[in-house]
């Protein structure tokens, strides 16, 4: 029944590796792959709150990457404002990130389909616009962080392991409330509006009062991702907003499994590797990389834990 | 005479230039099972969408116990006991059939902005959703995915999910449609035991079902009410044997 499944298995095995990580770069002395999963966690930790709304919600938000900007720039305005306690920073970013969502949602949410992508994409649009012309936080260029967010000793960001395994509880801890928020009253009506909001409006649920709820937590989780984002690279520019960046979270989450609790995770794993791993091949990578998430999303249907859970039925 | 459940008052609703609900009235009393026929087209399921709350009428009025629901969103209305069928099923086709009717009893057992504990395991709506599916003769499919349910299980889920909002009137668009002979007889066999419990609306293409089961029967031809009375009546009406010309023999032979 329940017991052994190839998709559990691997699923494990990921996550043990993860967890491991930073022992085995220790011991091998390897510091580049300790920085390179930690930015991929951080946009697992993204992809995860995409994949809430777009894969249990079925609200294809074309927009995601500006919540990483949002969250971003909260830590970075601050910073450079003085204030430096990740007590205050994160918060913040966390509030802001709900608020920017609960208005985008509910001016998206009057919307349906092709219409909604366009909408949520245009919107992120205007958020890269506006941060574009920050002048006084480096507008295109970008702000430097000059120091990481302050927990006052209770953690230290500064150290690459510390902050490695911080990245790491929070995309468990975001991918443990996922789960539970899947299986609550309220993600059964969620999964329901996806299926047929027609049906779940006749059995009396106002369809848009729930989505609007899950796009705002969706966004909040994403604006952590952020924060954690800009704490990792030091420095914040629009560019994290640009819509590119929403496309590679959405691609992350399709090539991973929509719908599935760790095929987030698995597709950011996957795409982020082999965007290093090309990158080292040839300057055209993209070239090599299109066709290939083409072929894997073409006759993997499922994404990468579809194709787990095929394999583990023979 | 008392205030009939759901009250129906030249309601209007047009197509470009096609009037597909031209003044219709029409009263249903508690305990009553009223059923409107008509050919194709006559606009029944524009009637019942307007009755539901999916769809706006142009002009008229909706009146349920008393109240004016015409304008309310059909999950308002929901709330206030109206539930329906749906002529073409419309199900989650990818929750089992308890979830489909487990959803339903939750809509009507407190706040659904729960965002922590396992829904699947609150006794109270796995067991309105399993009473619901006892009614339907659907227990034992309990665990099976829509999917895989069979075009008459499904017609018979239709029903078990608006049983459990425990609706006061329960608006049933066609729930014969595409069922074989065997389970169009446990249909109205079904039927016949719920309408003990509860007010039904019944819109049916069926008419051996219909004149067995309505104690009343409203007649749709282009939109308009031709005719409305009992069984016996409505079978002796000349505008109701002329309008169903082509189909006489079905009211003739059958009843």
């Amino acid at each position: 029944m329940k017991a052994f499944t190839v998709s559990k298995a691997v699923t494990v095995l990921l996550l043990a590796g993860l967890v491991l990580l930073p022992l085995y770069s220790q011991l091998s002395g390897n510091i580049f792959i300790l920085t390179l999963f930690t930015r991929i966690i951080i946009l697992a930790l993204a992809a995860a709150s995409l994949n809430l709304i777009m894969g249990f919600g079925g609200m294809m938000s074309f927009g995601h990457a500006a919540y990483l900007g949002i969250g971003g720039y909260a830590v970075g305005m601050l910073a450079q404002e003085g204030i430096g306690s990740g007590f205050i920073q994160f918060p913040v970013a966390l509030a802001a990130s709900a608020i920017y969502a609960l208005v985008i949602g509910a001016l998206s949410l009057r919307t349906r389909g092709v219409y909604f992508i366009m909408i949520t994409l245009a919107f992120a649009q205007m958020a890269y616009y506006v941060a574009s012309g920050l002048a006084r936080y480096g507008g295109d260029d970008g702000l430097t962080i000059y120091k990481r967010s302050d927990f006052s000793g209770l953690i230290d960001l500064g150290n690459r392991v510390q902050f490695y395994y911080l990245c790491l509880a929070c995309l468990f801890g975001v991918i443990f409330l996922i789960w539970r928020i899947v299986n609550s009253r309220f993600g059964l009506v969620l999964q329901g509006l996806r299926s047929n909001e027609q049906r779940m409006q006749a059995i009396g649920f106002p369809a848009k009062r729930y989505q609007l709820v899950c796009f705002v937590i969706s966004g909040t989780m994403c604006g952590l991702a952020g924060a954690l984002l800009a704490n990792n690279t030091d420095f914040i520019s629009p560019a994290v907003m640009y819509w590119t960046r929403s496309g590679d979270l959405m691609v992350m989450v399709i090539l991973g499994g929509m719908g599935t609790l760790f095929g987030p995770v698995m597709g950011a794993v996957v795409f982020l590797l082999l965007e290093e791993l090309l990158s080292q091949i040839t300057e055209y990578w993209a070239l090599i990389m299109g066709p290939l998430l083409l072929l894997i999303v073409l006759f993997g249907r499922g994404g990468i834990m579809g194709a787990l859970g095929r394999a583990g039925r023979g | 005479m008392a205030e009939p459940l759901l009250r129906v008052e030249n309601l209007v609703r047009r197509f470009g230039g096609i009037i597909a609900t031209d003044h219709v009235s029409l009263d249903v009393a508690a305990g009553e099972l009223h059923a409107i026929i008509g050919p194709n087209g006559a606009g029944k399921t524009t009637l019942i969408s307007q009755l539901t709350g999916h769809l706006s009428p142009h002009s008229g009025s909706v009146l349920l116990g008393g109240r004016d629901i015409t304008y309310l969103p059909a999950y308002r209305r929901c709330a206030l006991g109206l539930a329906r069928s749906f002529q073409i099923t419309s199900l989650l086709l990818d929750f089992t059939a308890a979830d489909n009717v487990a959803l339903a009893a939750q809509a009507h057992a407190g706040t659904s902005f729960r965002f922590f504990a396992n829904a699947r395991k609150e006794k109270g709506l796995r067991d309105a959703a399993h009473a619901a599916l006892d009614r339907v003769g659907l227990a034992h499919r309990a665990d099976v995915v829509v999917n895989r349910l069979s075009h008459g299980e499904r017609r018979e889920l239709e029903l078990a999910v608006a049983l459990a909002s425990k609706p006061k009137l329960l608006l049933l668009d066609e729930p014969m449609a595409g069922l074989g002979v065997t389970e169009s007889q446990r249909m109205v066999k079904l039927l016949q035991e719920l309408r003990k419990e509860v007010s039904i609306v019944l819109v049916e293409h069926d008419m051996p079902a219909v004149f067995a089961l309505a104690d009343r029967i409203s007649v749709l031809v282009y939109g308009r009410v031709i005719a409305s009375g009992d069984p016996a009546a409505i079978r002796q009406n000349e505008d109701v044997k002329r309008a169903y010309l082509g189909d006489q023999h079905v009211v003739t032979h059958h009843g």
